[in-house]
């Protein structure tokens, strides 16, 4: 940067050499432009760099100047509105008044920096500005739960109805056909594709709760009641056999962290809702947007959630095989969860 | 210049009125077949590889080692379906053009509504949604085209899935849901070529206008002669020629004069509009009064 005169210089220079090449305009308008020019044609090799992703091609000295040159042309520009009539021109302007406004105040950090700030307390923060929602999606939860069991316990024929028809799972079969289903699968050898595929569905469906917030969060609240009442149904199911206790530490071990991502899925989905039906001071679209930008990175939260989710089930649960185990895996990533997301977080 | 209904203004932090231009329907939807096509043939060609390699793998001595090796095949079919799904347009709009390939090709980009920062929150949020206003509705209309029983509950489902994918249709600014989520909208990524100056370039002309020639015409005038001088076409230029003479009274140019005389009569009207406007004086057009 120590040779700043002599660049100042050259552009001078530069500038004088073009003039003799073109007949000196008779018009104001095309003085200015004239003078102009050449900083505007280097803006425009800048940001046509930066549009390609080309980057390492420019100098220091380039990037330096985007800033100084995009708010020269700002300032052309709005000279050019008010004195010249020069259409071509004009356009000209506005497009890459536009187009520099759009680097200039383009995404700032790339993915990967945005990514670890999100680890790095984002997250916990974006958990946090939602725990209002987050109470209701519990509150709704717990009551599902409840409804399911006593709707079962009340008539068993429910029990199809909430939970599916399951040959090794429903009201008649045995204590033994059920304790079948919760021990001994880890001779299984499918489990990293078992994994992927629990993976993937469960993630989609937490993206569909989220996504339904958009009709004011009613089938999100949906989702959550009948996820839950399934829950609630087979609880009873298990209970009546005696095996409650084996059932909650089989679902508690991928079902902490599962459940949770479900939870904050939907309580994501009714942030929206609750923001489009009471939108308060703000109005209805702004209220939104500000909803959807504070829960996006809640939502990606809970696909990682769930990645996570997808291998606890797929793997520990099957080769952990006793339920003191399967609760202290289960009851620890509770806890994690719990500190990460409530405790844990510098605020900004 | 007034707003086209398709034209919005925003208020950079520099105090800049910047008008953007919304994308069209018709582009939007070309774009996303763009992208999904893209999909499509990823998609297609990754089934021809694993069905490939599965093929193979039948060859394989141990059966347990071929087990293995499908069940890791398995795995990354389910991830390139997840990642194909939702990652692809979140990769694309997170990059310095806020463009998918499909929004590239057809100029394209998405923008925040309120003039300030593209964040990656935004770009995330209006993600998160297509999947119930793309992929969903495509399923529930397709089951229920081929649905052949229950179908009143089929067609009730995918018109419901229907309201979110037709969405833009009916709001003013051509948002989709994602779009409402994250306060962002698609607009046209400007393109303009600087042209060459039209009054700079040729030398002094002999051609002297008087006030009362140059009264006649306003911007509207001036630009329809630049857009006529920038096309060039010879039969146009000899009847604007012609519509101008006629008005202030000059015998018609012939040949190679009709350039040389519209030339000097653009530079001519554009200086005295000019100064108008530096005056405060704006003549809109013909019927405008106001540069006496």
């Amino acid at each position: 940067m120590k040779d700043w005169p002599n660049r100042l210089l050259a552009r001078f220079r530069r500038g004088a050499a073009q003039e003799q090449h073109i007949a000196p305009a008779t018009l104001r308008s095309d003085r200015f432009r004239q003078a102009r020019e050449g900083d505007w044609r280097r803006l425009e090799a800048i940001v046509t760099a930066v549009e390609k992703g080309r980057l390492g091609r420019l100098s220091d000295a380039d990037l330096l100047d985007l800033p100084v040159l995009y708010r020269q042309l700002a300032s052309s520009l709005a000279v050019a509105r008010e004195n010249s009539l020069d259409a071509a021109a004009l356009a000209y302007l506005e497009a890459l008044a536009q187009r520099a406004w759009f680097i200039t105040y383009g995404p700032r950090e790339n993915f990967r920096g945005w990514f670890m700030g999100f680890i790095l307390g984002g997250w916990s923060r974006a958990v946090r500005a939602i725990r209002f929602d987050i109470g209701i999606a519990l509150a709704l939860m717990v009551a599902g739960v409840a409804v399911g069991w006593m709707m079962v316990a009340h008539d068993p024929a429910f029990y199809a109805m909430l939970a599916g028809q399951d040959p090794a799972r429903n009201p008649a079969s045995s204590a033994k056909q059920l304790r079948e289903t919760l021990f001994g699968g880890q001779d299984q050898d499918a489990l990293a594709a078992f994994a992927a595929y629990l993976f993937g569905h469960n993630a989609q469906i937490a993206i569909l709760c989220f996504a339904l917030g958009f009709a004011i969060g009613l089938p999100s609240v949906l989702l959550l009641l009948q996820n839950s009442g399934m829950l609630g149904a087979m609880l009873w199911l298990f209970h009546g056999k005696g095996l409650l206790l084996d059932f909650s530490a089989w679902i508690a071990i991928h079902g902490t962290t599962e459940l949770f991502a479900i939870l904050l899925a939907g309580a994501g989905g009714i942030h929206i809702g609750r923001a489009i039906a009471f939108p308060g001071e703000l109005s209805v679209m702004e209220s939104v947007a500000a909803a959807g930008r504070r829960t996006a990175p809640v939502m990606l939260g809970v696909v990682l959630m769930l990645l996570v989710a997808g291998m606890l089930e797929g793997f520990a649960r099957q080769l952990i095989d006793s339920t003191p185990q399967r609760l202290l895996v289960g009851g620890f990533m509770l806890t994690f969860w719990l500190v990460y997301f409530f405790v844990f977080g510098p605020r900004k | 210049m007034n707003l086209r209904p398709d034209q919005r203004e925003i208020i950079t932090p520099e105090g800049l009125t910047l008008r953007l231009t919304l994308a069209g329907r018709s582009a939007r939807l070309g774009a996303l077949a763009v992208d999904l096509a893209c999909i499509g043939a990823i998609l297609l060609g990754a089934v021809l590889a694993l069905v490939y390699t599965q093929s193979g793998l039948g060859q394989w001595a141990k059966r347990s080692e071929a087990h293995h090796a499908a069940q890791f095949l398995f795995i990354l079919w389910t991830a390139l379906m997840f990642l194909l799904r939702n990652a692809w347009f979140l990769i694309f709009e997170l990059g310095p053009r806020g463009a998918t390939p499909g929004k590239r090709m057809l100029g394209l980009r998405i923008a925040a509504r309120d003039g300030a920062r593209l964040t990656t929150e935004m770009v995330l949020a209006r993600n998160l949604l297509r999947d119930i206003e793309i992929f969903l509705p495509m399923v529930a209309v397709l089951s229920a085209l081929g649905g052949p029983s229950s179908s009143m509950v089929n067609w009730a489902a995918a018109g419901w899935f229907l309201l979110f994918a037709l969405f833009p249709l009916f709001n003013r600014d051509r948002l989709r849901a994602g779009d409402m989520i994250a306060g962002t909208w698609v607009v046209e990524a400007p393109r303009a070529r600087l042209e060459q100056a039209l009054s700079a370039g040729a030398a002094r002309p002999d051609y002297a206008f008087g006030p009362a020639e140059l009264a006649i015409y306003g911007e509207y005038e001036l630009q329809t002669l630049e857009r006529v001088l920038r096309d060039g076409s010879p039969a146009a230029m000899e009847a604007v020629a012609r519509a101008i003479c006629a008005k202030i009274g000059w015998s018609a140019p012939q040949g190679d004069e009709v350039r040389r005389f519209l030339d000097a009569y653009y530079t001519a009207l554009r200086e005295r509009l000019e100064q108008g406007l530096r005056f405060g004086r704006r003549k809109a057009n013909k019927h405008d009064g106001a540069v006496r």
